[in-house]
């Protein structure tokens, strides 16, 4: 991407408001390339709108978002994910009567040209099984593959999102609390899963499980009322007095 | 024995889609033998109609009820092509459709950028204008006259008794049925299903959920656009009743009652509307002088029975029943009967953080 700082995603003063409500606030985040970068902060510290923002499902009220040096301010999530940008949401959002099986053949349909031909027969997708097996046995779901995505258990949803992140073969992957719901065991699996998929890309994670963070992330960025209170590896970050007091209190003095 | 090679039977889907299919077509060449052959092309003209809206309401799930607009510009516009060109009449049937996609293709533009009933009411108030311009322009629809005198042209060919033609204007529904049939089951289709089912979710899987909904928009309207121009001809006029709103109504009725989603469905649906009406029309119970039993009430009644009862319809209660035997989950997009269309969820990205 930029050569000149090596930065894939950087955000300046980048800002929402909801009525008056300024939900994230003069947000100047660099992610560098093919790094694990973490948001963490208390909730409503306005993580997820930022991710919203960088999807482009939500308009900034300021500010730019450059990815890759290409100007996205403004551009619509489709646009987004199509330069390669793809995200998992925090609350599951699936096509709730398409099976495991037809959700992933539509992610990996979604960076071809043939979901405009209603032309030809839907056979043509048989193409794209093999992979999508492939993704499902990655998040451990390739059993269910022919049942309906809303019969699922929660964490088994969430391991369906991250693979229908990863069809889309993204050079960024934006993970909004992916082991959020998980037993330990597929907490363990999807910290594999990122530490294995994370070679090739660049990943943003929003996280609560710190233990997670911890294990994954080389960045951590703390954000607090839509700010970003401070930034460093996951040690200096959990040392910072500042942070200790908003957030990690508890955690870092046990 | 017959159990087992009615279970093997049973868990072929394609062979029962053959049936379907070959049953379906075997009723479609014997309809004019059983029943008065106008009736018979006028279901055939509305299960198209039907069909076509059901690409929005059942595989969008977008719900249009303004599709009286692109029936009855369509009856107006082969009308005016047969008569004024004497053109062989399925030139002025595809004339007709034509006409219908482009004047789709605007409203389309500003209808999809609502949804749920707002959407609705967008494509109501279109109908409504198209409504208002057919009945002031006079001079090309003949007003509250209608449109008299359509000919039923085709190389010379006598057309006029109505079980003749039957088998001349099939031809084009079929076509546009096949049409239905391909872009249900194509990459197309699926794209629509998943838009159906979660928009947001669509959009970041990199679908422009926009643009889908104008095709779709535009596809459907062409076919309403066939199945419009058709009944026209087939009738030798067209009306204003072609793009008043009940219109809209009606075939809303007719997927709704069939089961939406579900091509099957919407035919059935046509099917049983177009032959209850014609039932009231010529009978019906009567007090005095007043036929308490005119056709909307009863199929109005029929309709509310129907969704309260069986709220996939007849056609998708039938399919979720043999599903139930064969154990297959209700997860086939071109079958799968969902009750309301999940348009109104659209974001599902609420400013939270």
């Amino acid at each position: 991407m930029d050569p000149s700082d090596g930065a894939v995603i950087k955000t300046a003063g980048l800002s929402k408001s909801f009525r008056g409500f300024t939900a994230v606030d003069r947000v100047d985040l660099t992610v560098a390339d093919g790094d694990v970068h973490a948001l963490v902060g208390p909730n409503g510290a306005g993580k997820t709108t930022l991710f919203n923002l960088l999807t482009g499902f939500l308009k900034p009220s300021a500010g730019q978002i450059m990815l890759g040096g290409r100007d996205i301010t403004g551009s619509s999530p489709e646009r987004i994910a199509r330069l390669g940008v793809a995200r998992s949401f925090q609350i599951t959002n699936l096509f709730e009567q398409l099976t495991l099986q037809q959700h992933v053949e539509l992610a990996l349909m979604g960076t071809t040209k043939l979901g405009h031909r209603f032309w030809v027969s839907d056979r043509v997708l048989t193409k794209f099984r093999a992979r999508a097996g492939e993704l499902l046995d990655e998040v451990g779901l390739v059993r269910q593959r022919e049942v309906p995505a809303g019969t699922l258990a929660y964490g088994q949803k969430r391991a369906l999102e991250l693979a229908l992140a990863l069809a889309l073969d993204p050079a960024v992957l934006l993970l909004d609390e992916p082991t959020a719901g998980m037993g330990m065991e597929d907490v363990e699996r999807t910290v594999e899963l990122v530490r294995r998929i994370r070679t090739d890309r660049t990943v943003v994670l929003v996280e609560h499980n710190m233990s997670v963070v911890a294990g994954l992330a080389d960045r951590v960025t703390v954000l607090q009322f839509g700010q970003i209170l401070t930034e460093g590896t996951y040690d200096e970050v959990r040392s910072d007095p500042r942070v200790i007091e908003a957030y990690l209190g508890g955690e870092s003095a046990a | 024995m017959t159990a087992l090679v009615f279970r093997k039977l049973a868990a072929m889907p394609r062979l029962w889609r053959l049936v379907a299919v070959l049953g379906g077509l075997l009723i479609a060449l014997a309809l004019p033998w059983l029943i008065y052959p106008p009736i018979a092309m006028d279901i055939v003209a509305w299960a198209l109609f039907a069909v076509a809206l059901d690409l929005l309401l059942g595989f969008t799930g977008l719900l249009s009820f303004g599709h009286a607009a692109f029936w009855g510009s369509a009856a107006y516009t082969a009308g005016t092509i047969a008569i004024e060109t004497g053109a062989p009449f399925p030139v002025a049937v595809l004339g007709a459709a034509v006409v219908a996609m482009v004047l789709a293709v605007p409203i389309a533009l500003l209808a999809v950028r609502r949804t749920g009933i707002y959407f609705a009411m967008v494509t109501l108030a279109f109908a409504q204008m198209v409504y208002y311009v057919a009945n002031q322009w006079r001079g090309l629809t003949g007003g509250e006259n209608g449109l008299q005198g359509i000919p039923k042209n085709l190389f010379g060919l006598d057309l006029s008794d109505p079980f003749y033609f039957y088998y001349a204007g099939l031809p084009i529904a079929l076509i546009g049925l096949l049409i239905a049939w391909r872009v249900v089951h194509s990459p197309f289709g699926r794209v629509l299903v998943a838009i159906r089912e979660n928009p947001a979710r669509s959009r970041s899987l990199g679908y422009p959920v926009d643009r889908y909904k104008v095709m779709v928009f535009v596809i459907s309207a062409g076919l309403s656009g066939l199945a419009g121009g058709l009944y026209a001809v087939s009738h030798g006029f067209a009306s204003l009743q072609e793009v008043y709103w009940t219109t809209s109504g009606k075939v809303v009725i007719m997927t709704v009652l069939g089961g939406i989603g579900t091509l099957w469905g919407s035919m059935i649906g046509a099917a049983v509307i177009v032959q209850v009406e014609d039932y009231l029309a010529t009978s019906g119970i009567h007090i005095g002088p007043v036929n308490i039993t005119g056709p909307g009430l009863i199929t109005g009644l029929i309709f509310v029975g129907v969704v309260l009862l069986f709220r996939r319809g007849v056609w998708g209660t039938v399919a979720h029943l043999l599903r139930r035997r064969r154990h297959v989950p209700d997860a086939e997009p071109h079958l799968s009967g969902t009750t309301v269309p999940a348009a109104e969820q659209e974001p599902a990205v609420a400013p939270k953080s």
